[in-house]
């Protein structure tokens, strides 16, 4: 029986590490981009090594022990149950490795709160469950959603490279600079994690925590929301696109509210066709309400009610669109008024209204269907 | 007693050293220290295969990419209830299951200080579980913010049904704490005369240290939950930063309660390892008075490190050092532990019976899981483990070995003497080896999820995280299934029939004044304080 046992054991530790080294990459940390991922990595591989030597001493003596003092051996117990000597080595030798480990991690950690001489500064907001990026310097604000689509969670497409991990709108900052994180969060407590990084930050509502980051190698970085925050917690993750000097002040310069701001903001509030407002409102329901109000319209009752045949959809058309604006404090339901703009905006109100059958009640109640940009500005105005 | 009760007892049970009653009212109103024992004890087995099942759900929507089984929002309940189960209804009934049966056997008491207090401590569980369960059959999701239900996500933006897991775990918490003040005043008011305290077996030291840990931070759980429902219901804001208040707060008041709570969960599990190894190695405890000194030290440290739970949270650097210091500091009386169990079973008469394995077993692993404990310490590195899979993997290391494994051993080791029957010795073998084999293949490889950056609490994950979660599946699935065979083991020793007799002793190498009296124990013992050698 034992032996049979011990073969068993003996092949599943060598089927995992084959298994291990053939079919899996990650199973270290990241040594990662950045001064400070590298320390920790270094501070990590230091820490495992200590315990490998240790856990070496300790098993050693103990599989000895296993081995040769068997009682099927005819090995007989030896009585002796105390030592003060062995029990001061053993409480000395543990505590000066200690010290040993305690040093690095000091050192470490002083460089990591040092938050001096930033060249960029980012506020970082976690919402339920989306990333805002702040620019403080340029200007620029957007909102990052995972971008994977709906059909691949649910099995009825083939999985991207990315899934899970790719975003609409990644941060981007450039090489070689120290970026200063300000995060928080709108809702609930949310982490910005980015292992290749080395940075995980906490998000929390009422409190700005100072994080940085100084990336020294061209790429895309991603992570994930690192606490709990919520039934979409798993679909909230962070990509950070590192690129030169050069390509940063395009991205700025391109990105730059008051650059081509006249000719966006006419943009925005051009009359669209109907077929154009439905196209829009589809994609920016599934980027923006799909989470919770589910593609069927159906929602996810009774944390998110469904729209489909919604009073507050389907009744006059400024009591829908307000609602969406400024959405219900307290709730998952945010202002999405910050969010979008009047055409997005346009787009969502006339797809809700439309879709799942909410157009047959609204004309039966002779009520616009159809939202112009116009509309939504008309009634932000009303609600400032 | 009232009239009518005593009218409804059975005629013969009127001498002086009555058998207990039948049937149901037997067990609803015992006062008896064996019985409560096996009603903690069944109830903890029960509740064991209820959180269990959830975990094999949780890990039947993590064999794959992309949604399995389960929506989020009921992944979501499912690690919440697992957890919520597995550490209140789970683990520390198990210990309390076991502190009533044992402790005034070893003592030389013939039963606990306050034996109807005792009774409801107990009978408050199965009301607090039953709410807390009822949560899954509501309109509303169940309690789905994790079982450390950080605020606002679970007050503000909690469910309706958190109201119910809020009063249950105040019932739980009652129980809790009157569990506690028994124990304590049982094992300083009912030693045999001769009972020092430096004779005391470590499983009665641990339970006595653990006993002041639960009589400490319950009522903070309280405090904490109780601001909750305040929160959510009366207009206060102690967790709500619109309404000036603090969420960080919640985690502070948390984990005070938190870390303390841990060693709530192994301290006794410390004691049952201490109780088996020396038996099985047929030499006494090594260096019994530095156990008991180590004990009480992780205690008394184990109040000073909460915000270890929070190194991400933008605590200020001189927090975060000290800390870091004090928690690698639980390193050094832990150390002690484990080498004075290893100069235990060194130069012994080793024999590997079951309770043994799963004593072993727990060295083992639970020295692994202090490794990742020390590396989970150091705040630099905590900073990519925090959240992450690893820490998953830390936590059931310790708590699985530390807790559940030393629960089983002593059941094993102690369930001849409360039934007067043997197990199967070659069943008890294929139990700890599946079990051993199948924890290690559930959470050997989340150490290595969490360090390439899965985190914690996510239903679905990307493409490069397949592999891994595919072996703990199947590891959690082998790890699961296998406890039916203690399941078995269990019902045969407790109904079967008896087949042969067994000795008071039962292992050859047992010391300690429950292995002096008959096996099965009679009903009422040590009416007499017995004289400890
Ligand atoms: C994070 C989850 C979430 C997202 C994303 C979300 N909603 Fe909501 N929505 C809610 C919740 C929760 C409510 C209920 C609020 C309350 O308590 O009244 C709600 C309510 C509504 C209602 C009122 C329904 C009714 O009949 O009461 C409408 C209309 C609505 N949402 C539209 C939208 C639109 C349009 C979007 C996308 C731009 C959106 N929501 C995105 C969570 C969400
Ligand atoms: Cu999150
Ligand atoms: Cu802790």
């Amino acid at each position: 029986m034992f032996q049979w046992i011990s073969r068993l054991v003996l092949f599943i530790v060598i089927f995992l590490f084959t298994f291990t080294a053939y079919a899996v990459s990650g199973i270290n940390l990241p040594y990662g981009v950045t001064p400070t991922s590298r320390e920790i990595y270094d501070l990590h591989m230091a820490c495992f090594y200590i315990c490998c030597v240790i856990g070496t001493l300790v098993f050693s003596i103990l599989i000895y022990s296993l081995i040769k003092h068997r009682k099927s051996k005819g090995a007989t117990a030896v009585h002796f149950h105390e030592h003060l000597g062995l029990e001061i080595v053993w409480t000395v030798i543990p505590f000066l490795i200690l010290i040993g480990l305690a040093i690095p991690a000091t050192i470490v950690l002083k460089h990591i709160h040092n938050t001096d001489r930033s060249a960029l500064t980012i506020k970082v907001t976690g919402y339920q469950w989306k990333w805002k990026y702040e620019y403080l310097d340029q200007g620029i604000s957007f909102f990052s959603n995972l971008s994977t689509p709906q059909d691949q969670i649910l099995n009825n497409a083939p999985k991207g490279k990315w899934f899970l991990l790719e975003v609409d709108n990644p941060m981007v900052v450039p090489v070689n600079t120290k970026v200063k994180l300000l995060v928080t969060a709108d809702d609930v407590v949310h982490a910005w994690w980015v292992p290749e990084l080395g940075v995980k930050q906490d998000a929390i509502p009422g409190f700005v925590n100072e994080n940085w980051f100084y990336a020294d190698k061209i790429g895309t970085y991603r992570g994930q929301c690192g606490e709990l925050c919520g039934i979409n917690h798993g679909f909230m993750p962070i990509v950070v696109q590192v690129v030169s000097q050069v390509d940063f002040d395009k991205w700025v310069k391109l990105h730059r509210p008051n650059a081509g701001n006249e000719a966006n903001q006419t943009l925005t509030m051009k009359p669209l066709s109907e077929k154009e407002l439905m196209i829009l409102g589809k994609a920016q329901y599934d980027k923006s309400c799909g989470m919770c109000h589910q593609a069927t319209g159906l929602g996810l009752p009774p944390s998110f009610p469904p729209l489909k045949r919604s009073r507050v959809v389907t009744g006059p058309l400024d009591g829908s669109i307000a609602f969406v604006l400024t959405g219900v404090p307290g709730t998952a339901m945010q202002a999405f008024g910050q969010q979008l703009n009047n055409k997005e905006m346009a787009g969502v109100i006339t797809y809700i209204r439309h879709a799942w059958g909410n157009d047959k009640i609204i004309i039966n109640h002779k009520q616009p269907i159809i939202v112009q940009p116009s509309d939504i500005e008309r009634v932000r105005r009303k609600n400032l | 007693m009232t009239d009518a009760a005593v009218y409804t007892q059975d005629p013969d049970s009127h001498e002086e050293h009555h058998g207990p009653e039948h049937g149901f009212k037997r067990w609803l109103f015992t006062t008896n220290h064996k019985d409560i024992g096996t009603l903690y004890l069944f109830f903890s087995f029960i509740m064991m295969f209820v959180a269990g099942a959830m975990a094999l759900l949780v890990r039947v929507e993590l064999f794959e990419p992309g949604k399995v089984l389960l929506n989020p929002e009921y992944f979501n309940q499912m690690t919440t209830m697992h957890g919520l189960i597995m550490v209140f209804g789970v683990i520390m009934p198990a210990m309390a299951g076991l502190a009533n049966w044992l402790i005034p056997l070893m003592i030389g008491a013939p039963d606990m200080a306050l034996p109807r207090l005792n009774n409801w401590s107990f009978w408050l569980l199965p009301f607090a579980f039953a709410m807390l369960i009822s949560t899954l059959f509501m309109s509303g999701p169940a309690p789905d913010f994790g079982w450390t239900f950080y605020a606002p996500l679970s007050t503000t933006y909690g469910p309706k049904s958190t109201d119910f897991f809020i009063f249950s775990i105040h019932l739980m918490g009652a129980s809790s704490i009157l569990a506690a003040l028994n124990i304590v005043v049982t094992i300083f008011n009912m030693r045999a005369p001769s009972m020092a305290w430096m004779k005391l077996p470590l499983f009665v030291w641990s339970w006595l240290v653990t006993a002041f840990l639960l009589l400490a931070v319950m009522p903070v759980l309280a405090g904490c939950v109780t601001m909750m429902l305040m929160d959510r219901h009366f207009h206060t804001s102690f967790f709500n930063a619109a309404g000036g208040g603090d969420p960080l707060l919640f985690q502070h008041v948390f984990w005070f309660f938190g870390h303390p709570e841990v060693y709530i969960l192994i301290l006794p599990g410390f004691g049952v390892i201490s109780a088996i190894i020396p038996t099985f190695a047929r030499k006494p405890l090594f260096g019994y008075r530095f156990m008991v000194y180590a004990t009480a030290v992780i205690a008394i440290l184990g109040f000073v490190v909460w915000m270890h739970h929070m190194f991400t949270t933008g605590a200020p650097i001189a927090a975060q050092l000290y800390f870091m210091y004090a928690t690698m500091l639980i390193a050094v009386p832990t150390g002690i532990k484990v080498f004075n169990w290893v100069a235990t079973i060194f130069k012994g008469s080793l024999t590997f019976e079951t309770p043994m394995l799963f004593a072993l077993g727990f060295l083992v692993m639970f020295t692994l899981g202090g490794f990742s404990g020390l590396m989970v310490a150091l705040v630099p590195s905590d900073y990519q483990y925090r959240d992450s899979y690893f820490v998953v993997a830390h936590f059931h290391y310790v708590l699985v070995s530390g807790s559940l494994f030393t629960i089983i051993a002593g059941v094993y080791y102690w369930l001849p003497k409360w039934t007067g029957q043997m197990y199967n010795e070659r069943l008890g073998q294929l139990h700890f080896w599946l079990t051993t084999i199948g924890m290690n293949v559930t959470f050997l490889p989340m150490h290595f999820l969490g360090l390439a950056g899965m985190p914690r609490r996510i239903p679905d994950y990307a493409l490069q995280f397949t592999d891994f979660n595919q072996i703990c599946t199947v590891g959690a699935f082998i790890f699961g299934f296998s406890q039916l065979i203690f399941l078995y083991i269990i019902l045969k020793a407790s109904f079967g029939k008896r087949t042969y007799q067994v000795s008071n002793q039962v292992w050859e190498g047992a010391t300690g004044l429950e292995w002096t009296l008959p096996s099965p124990v009679p009903y009422h013992t040590f009416e007499t304080a017995p004289v400890v050698p």
